[in-house]
């Protein structure tokens, strides 16, 4: 065999070896890929099923498709349907985000363009508070609210985080702001805007990628969150979606599954849509800052 | 910025007012706390260390709790971190459909902390739940999930391993971010695979590996939904993590001082196992730019 025929066997070998490898990459990873979402896809299928199909067997399509879940479960048990718990849970998520975004942006304008004393002394308790259990200060945080008369109301839900309380996003937006020149910011200053004019028609637009991912993160966790409402709220007519959804858990029927799967499907349905819809601001924003969850 | 030494602080305004408010005065409550005992209706009676001997010395649920949530945290972890870096290692070939990979393991994590999967949990791992009758058709028993003590324990890490996108993202950030360069020379010079991976891929992914181990750390601490909704912290308190023990002794039995106590316990664990982490860290974080290696 002379060195050129040699020479391409040995490519030809590589490339099949390549192939095989590549198949492999594919094949695992759509295997890991079933794993992860196919309980995703069977609770979608199984809200849809009778309370009788749901364990009969593992597929997700149903056999007699049935809206009765989603029909009786959104009735709940309690005086209030499903539509009031969603009213509330959007009652606590905008003005937490809207809080959010403007005290952490406030906060991150400090830290990144401005020295003033103690600036380490803060930037390091932003850390801290970052690797700061909640549970440490849990309990002080409701005696407090207590003595203010807010248990039972959404203001402990909503005031520390619109006083910047996640530091997580103070650290995220300080991180992207140090990133960006401050030519623009100095020229607008030299042409007499003050520092407020600046942040508003400067600083704020150059921030929007970061403070979408912000207000996106902030919506998913609060959307999420159960221990906040369960411990601060007490009236049914005041709960969140996620704090009725246990509810329903609690008083249904035993055997009446597809109610509480279709509940289920319903309150992650707001999370889904608007990852699906804004998913780049979700990866660029984790990739960047690194994030919990 | 002369003369406006103090407009940083105006600007940092609220995060101060959150920070001593919402973080620094419960801090130091809840360390007085634990010194106390505290019912909500009379005043706090301060006991000196009564509540911390009762813990070490009578209190057997602590003692089981802390070291079932010492195992769940040594658990959920690593496997939780390893199974993100593998998976991001293998996105991090030249594959088609990156995106769409990237997307699918990491939608757990967008909902992985809500109500609706920890009912979704339950319903999978029932007696006749979803897993079993996966396992049934591939001719295996079914298992206990729920009723065995340790698989109990299991199920609620799966809950936390199954939420790995958000980890498995901040890796695959970082290996894309390692230079090119590198594998070629290593190439060059001869280096397998493996090679590579563990002398270049691994050393530069150490800052990140770190990040990733301390927040996991510091929130796996925390877990409260999953075995909340999912087992209840049974059977046989086997999956009765400490939060969960903290929450039933401060908001159910309205014990603030013991509950101060474990709360506690529990961030000294945290913040002892941190620092133990920071310390070693300089052995083995490798710093690009850096001389140590």
């Amino acid at each position: 065999m002379d060195m050129q025929a040699f020479n391409d066997a040995q490519a030809a070998r590589r490339a099949r070896l390549m192939m095989l490898q590549q198949s492999i990459r594919y094949v695992l990873l759509f295997a890991v890929g079933l794993v992860m979402l196919y309980p995703l896809i069977w609770l979608v299928g199984a809200s849809f099923k009778t309370n009788s199909e749901i364990f009969a067997g593992a597929g997700f399509l149903p056999r007699n498709p049935t809206l009765d879940g989603y029909i009786h479960g959104w009735q709940t048990s309690t005086p209030y349907t499903f539509g009031r718990f969603f009213w509330n849970s959007f009652l606590i998520i905008l003005p937490k985000v809207i809080g959010t975004a403007i005290s952490c942006t406030l906060a991150a304008y400090a830290f990144a363009r401005f020295d003033f004393p103690l600036k380490k002394v803060f930037f390091v308790s932003v850390i801290a508070i970052l690797l700061l259990p909640n549970v440490v200060t849990r309990i002080p945080q409701y005696i407090l609210f207590r003595d203010f008369g807010w248990l039972d109301t959404f203001l402990p839900l909503w005031v520390p985080s619109a006083l910047a309380g996640d530091a997580f996003f103070v650290f995220m937006l300080v991180q992207f702001l140090r990133s960006l020149p401050s030519d623009m910011e100095e020229a607008a200053r030299v042409d007499g805007a003050n520092s407020l004019q600046t942040l508003l028609y400067i600083v704020v637009p150059m921030l929007a990628p970061a403070l979408i991912s912000v207000c996106l993160f902030q919506f998913m966790w609060t959307m999420n969150d159960f221990l906040g409402p369960l411990i601060y709220l007490s009236s049914v007519d005041k709960y969140p979606v996620s704090l009725a959804l246990k509810l329903s858990i609690d008083t249904t029927e035993a055997f009446e599954w597809n109610r509480i799967l279709a509940m289920s499907v319903l309150t992650i349905a707001p999370a889904l849509i608007i990852f699906f819809a804004a998913q780049r601001y979700f990866i660029e924003g984790i990739s960047a800052g690194g994030v919990k969850g | 910025m002369k003369g406006q030494r103090f407009l940083g602080l105006a600007y940092l305004a609220p995060y101060i007012i959150g920070l001593l408010v919402f973080t620094a005065v419960p801090f130091l409550a809840s360390l007085y706390l634990s010194f106390t005992d505290y019912d909500l209706l009379s005043a706090p009676e301060w006991v000196g260390w009564d509540n911390f001997k009762k813990l070490f010395t009578r209190d057997r649920t602590f003692w089981k709790s802390l070291n079932v949530t010492l195992l769940y945290v040594f658990i959920t972890v690593p496997l939780k971190l390893a199974f993100a870096l593998f998976i991001a290692a293998i996105l991090n070939y030249r594959l088609r459909f990156i995106n769409f990979f990237r997307t699918a393991f990491y939608v757990p994590s967008i909902l992985g902390g809500s109500i609706a999967i920890a009912v979704l949990w339950r319903y999978m791992f029932a007696s006749e739940g979803l897993v079993n009758m996966a396992l049934g058709t591939v001719g295996l028993v079914p298992v206990d999930w729920f009723g065995d003590p340790g698989n109990a324990l299991f199920t609620i890490t799966l809950l936390r391993c199954w939420q790995f996108g958000s980890a498995m993202v901040i890796f695959l950030a970082a290996l894309q971010s390692i230079d090119k360069s590198l594998y070629e020379a290593a190439a060059i010079d001869g280096a397998s695979k493996t090679r590579i991976f563990f002398y270049i891929t691994l050393p530069l992914l150490t800052p990140v590996i770190f990040f990733n181990l301390i927040m996991q750390m510091v929130q796996a601490f925390q877990e409260f939904n999953g075995p909340y909704i999912i087992t209840q912290g049974g059977p046989l308190k086997s999956t009765y993590l400490l939060p969960l023990y903290i929450y039933d002794e401060a908001f159910k039995k309205f014990d603030m001082g013991y509950a101060s106590a474990i709360a506690w316990v529990l961030f000294v664990i945290i913040m002892v196992l941190t620092l133990i982490a920071f310390w070693s860290s300089k052995k083995w974080v490798y710093y690009a730019g850096d001389k140590r290696s």
